[in-house]
C-alpha cells in the first residue's frame, strides 16, 4: 500500500498547518505597518519596536517574567527528573500509582484551579507565619515549578524507560558505588531530556497569565499580564510588535535547543 | 566491593521523597484550603473570609463552617447553567479538535520516515510560542475591522462587516486552534507504533482501505483518541482567557465566572466553593487520565 501524495489526510494535514500559522503570520507582518490602524497596511516601519523599547512597564514585566521563568524552571527540572527517574528506574514501588496521579493531574488541571488553590495556601501561610514574605516573584517560581515539572518528568521518564539498563549495571557490577552510576552515567543518559523539560518548563513559565495572576503580588506584574490587561482594550501595533518578538525569541531558542540535542544524540 | 553508604531502601526514599514533599505541600494541601475556605463567609477583612474555627479569647470553642455558598451555588441559575454550558463548549471543542487533529496526526504518520519528524515539529511549534499571543492574533484577523472583513468588503462579498469575534464561534475556533497540538501528540503516537502489516493483511484478505481503516486501525487508534480528548477536554472546560477574549458577554463559562467572582467580586469563598464543584465534576475524566498514563507506562 503506497500512501498517496494527495489522500484526503494529507488535504487536511495542509489545511491544518496553514490554520496553525497563518494567524501568526499576519501578526508578525502587521508589526512593520506604518500605520496605528491595525488592519490597514500603510507602509513599512519599525516604528513600534521602538515605541516598546521605551515602555517601562513592559520592560519591567519582562524583566519580571524572564526571572520567575529561569527559577521555576530550574526547579521544575530538578524536582521532575527526582519524579521521572523513580517513575521510570523503581519499577513497581508502593505509593507508584499516587506518585503518578499528582505528577499527571497537573498536567490537565485547569489553571484557574490551580491558581486559586495556591493563593489561598500562600495566603494561610502568611497568616500563620509572620515571617513569611508576602506575594511576589517568589509564590509565582513556586506556582509555576508545580505545574511544569509534570512536563519535565513525563519527558526524563520516557527516555529513561527507552534505555537499556545494561550499562548502569555493569558499572555496578564492577563496583561502583550507586551515587557514582547515577553522576557518571544516569546523569549524562538522562541530560537531553532534563535540557528539554527545563526549556518546556521555561517556555510555559514566561506564558503563563491565569496562575500568575492569582499568586502575584502588586509588585510582582509579569509580561502575560502586562499583555493581557493591554489586549483586552484592543488591537494595538505595539503588542503586534510584542508578540513578533516572542515568537521569534521563541523559535530561536528552539532552534538553539534542537541544535545542541542534536549534538548530544551524536555522541551516543 | 565497597559498600554502598546507604540501602537501596534509603536511597530509594531519599529521592522519592523530593516529589512526594512537593506534591503534598504544593498540590494536595492548597486543595484541602479550597474546601476550608469554601464553607467559611465573605467578610470585609484581611484576608476577605471568615475563620472556620469560633475562638473565644484565642481559644478555640466551637466550628464556623457554612454550606452557604454551596447553597447559593446551586440555587443561582446563573452557576448552574455555566457548569452545563462549559461542559458543552468543552464536548463540542473536542470533537472539532479530533475531528481536525485524527486526520492531521494519521496523515503524519503514514508520510515517509525521514518527514514525519518535520511535520510533528510543525505541529507542536505553535505550542511553544505564547497561547496569549496565538489568542491575540485570531482577536486581530475577527475583528470588524480585521484582515478577513476587511478582505471580504473589498472583494465585495459582504457590505456590512460579518460580527465574528466575541460570538460562539469565535470561542470553538479560539479552542481547536489552541489545543490541536494536544490533540494530534497522543493520536500520533499511537498510530505511528501501528504494524503496517495489520493492514497489509487486511488488504489481503481483501478489505478495501477504507474498511480496514474502520475496523483495524480506528479500533488500535483508541487509547490515542482517548488521551489526546481528555486532554483538551479537561482543561477546556475550566478554560478562562479563551471565552475571556474571543468569546462575548453570553458566551457563559465556568472559569470565566470563577474568575469574576474572585477578582470583581472578591468573594474569595464563593470562588472556593466554585472551584471545589468544579473538581468534582472533572474528578472522573482526570482519573481516567491518570490511568490511562499509568497503562501505557507500563506497557513502555
Amino acid at each position: 500500500m503506497t500512501p498517496r501524495r494527495f489522500s484526503a489526510a494529507n488535504i487536511v494535514l495542509g489545511a491544518g498547518l496553514a490554520f496553525l500559522y497563518l494567524p501568526l503570520v499576519v501578526v508578525m507582518i502587521y508589526s512593520f505597518n506604518a500605520s496605528r490602524l491595525v488592519t490597514v497596511w500603510t507602509g513599512f516601519s519599525a516604528e513600534w519596536y521602538g515605541a516598546l523599547l521605551a515602555d517601562r512597564q513592559i520592560l519591567d514585566a519582562a524583566g519580571n517574567s524572564l526571572m520567575v521563568a529561569l527559577f521555576s524552571a530550574t526547579l521544575a527540572a530538578i524536582l521532575g527528573t527526582a519524579a521521572g527517574y523513580a517513575l521510570a528506574r523503581f519499577g513497581r514501588f508502593r505509593g507508584r500509582t499516587a506518585l503518578t496521579g499528582v505528577i499527571a493531574a497537573p498536567l490537565v488541571l485547569p489553571d484557574v484551579i490551580a491558581g486559586l488553590s495556591l493563593l489561598l495556601l500562600f495566603v494561610a501561610f502568611e497568616q500563620a507565619f509572620t515571617w513569611m514574605p508576602g506575594r511576589g516573584i517568589l509564590t509565582i517560581v513556586i506556582a509555576h515549578a508545580g505545574f511544569t515539572m509534570a512536563y519535565v518528568a513525563v519527558i526524563v521518564q520516557a527516555r529513561l524507560a527507552g534505555m537499556a539498563r545494561d550499562v548502569e549495571e555493569a558499572a555496578a557490577d564492577l563496583g561502583a558505588q550507586p551515587f557514582t552510576v547515577f553522576l557518571a552515567i544516569t546523569l549524562p543518559m538522562m541530560r537531553p531530556a532534563i535540557a528539554a523539560g527545563w526549556l518546556l518548563a521555561f517556555v510555559l513559565s514566561l506564558d503563563d497569565l491565569v496562575i500568575a495572576s492569582f499568586v502575584s503580588g502588586p509588585q510582582s506584574t509579569t509580561l502575560p499580564m502586562v499583555v493581557y490587561s493591554s489586549i483586552r482594550l484592543g488591537v494595538s501595533p505595539k503588542i503586534n510588535a510584542l508578540a513578533t518578538i516572542l515568537i521569534v525569541v521563541t523559535l530561536a531558542l528552539l532552534t538553539a535547543a534542537a541544535w545542541i540535542g542534536r549534538g548530544a544524540f551524536k555522541q551516543k | 566491593m565497597s559498600r554502598p553508604y546507604f540501602t537501596e531502601t534509603w536511597r530509594r526514599r531519599m529521592v522519592l521523597a523530593l516529589p512526594w514533599l512537593w506534591a503534598a505541600l504544593f498540590f494536595l494541601l492548597p486543595l484541602a484550603f479550597v474546601v476550608k475556605i469554601s464553607l467559611a463567609e465573605a467578610r470585609m477583612s484581611v484576608p476577605p473570609y471568615t475563620d472556620l474555627l469560633a475562638r473565644v479569647d484565642g481559644a478555640v470553642v466551637g466550628l464556623n463552617a457554612t454550606l452557604a455558598n454551596y447553597q447559593l451555588l446551586f440555587s443561582d441559575a446563573l452557576y448552574v447553567k455555566a457548569y452545563l454550558s462549559s461542559l458543552k463548549i468543552a464536548l463540542v471543542a473536542t470533537a472539532f479538535t479530533l475531528l481536525l487533529g485524527y486526520p492531521m496526526a494519521y496523515a503524519i504518520a503514514r508520510a515517509p520516515a525521514a518527514r514525519r519528524t518535520l511535520l510533528l515539529v510543525l505541529v507542536m511549534l505553535p505550542f511553544w510560542t505564547s497561547f496569549l499571543v496565538r489568542i491575540y492574533a485570531w482577536m486581530g484577523l475577527l475583528r470588524p475591522t480585521g484582515i478577513i472583513n476587511t478582505a471580504l468588503q473589498t472583494l465585495g462579498l459582504i457590505d456590512e462587516p460579518l460580527a465574528m469575534l466575541n460570538t460562539p464561534g469565535a470561542v470553538y475556533l479560539g479552542i481547536v486552534y489552541a489545543y490541536l497540538p494536544f490533540m494530534v501528540l497522543p493520536l500520533y503516537a499511537r498510530l505511528e507504533k501501528l504494524d503496517p502489516a495489520l493492514l497489509e493483511a487486511a488488504a489481503d484478505l481483501g478489505a478495501r482501505p477504507w474498511r480496514a481503516f474502520r475496523e483495524v486501525t480506528l479500533p488500535l487508534s483508541l487509547p490515542g483518541v482517548l488521551a489526546g480528548c481528555l486532554l483538551v477536554f479537561i482543561p477546556v472546560t475550566g478554560e478562562f482567557v479563551i471565552p475571556d477574549l474571543l468569546g462575548g458577554p453570553d458566551t457563559l463559562m465556568i472559569g470565566k465566572v470563577l474568575w469574576n467572582e474572585f477578582f470583581s467580586n472578591r468573594d474569595w469563598p464563593m470562588s472556593a466553593a466554585v472551584t471545589v464543584v468544579l473538581l468534582i465534576v472533572l474528578v472522573a475524566p482526570i482519573m481516567l487520565f491518570q490511568a490511562l498514563q499509568s497503562r501505557t507506562e507500563i506497557r513502555s
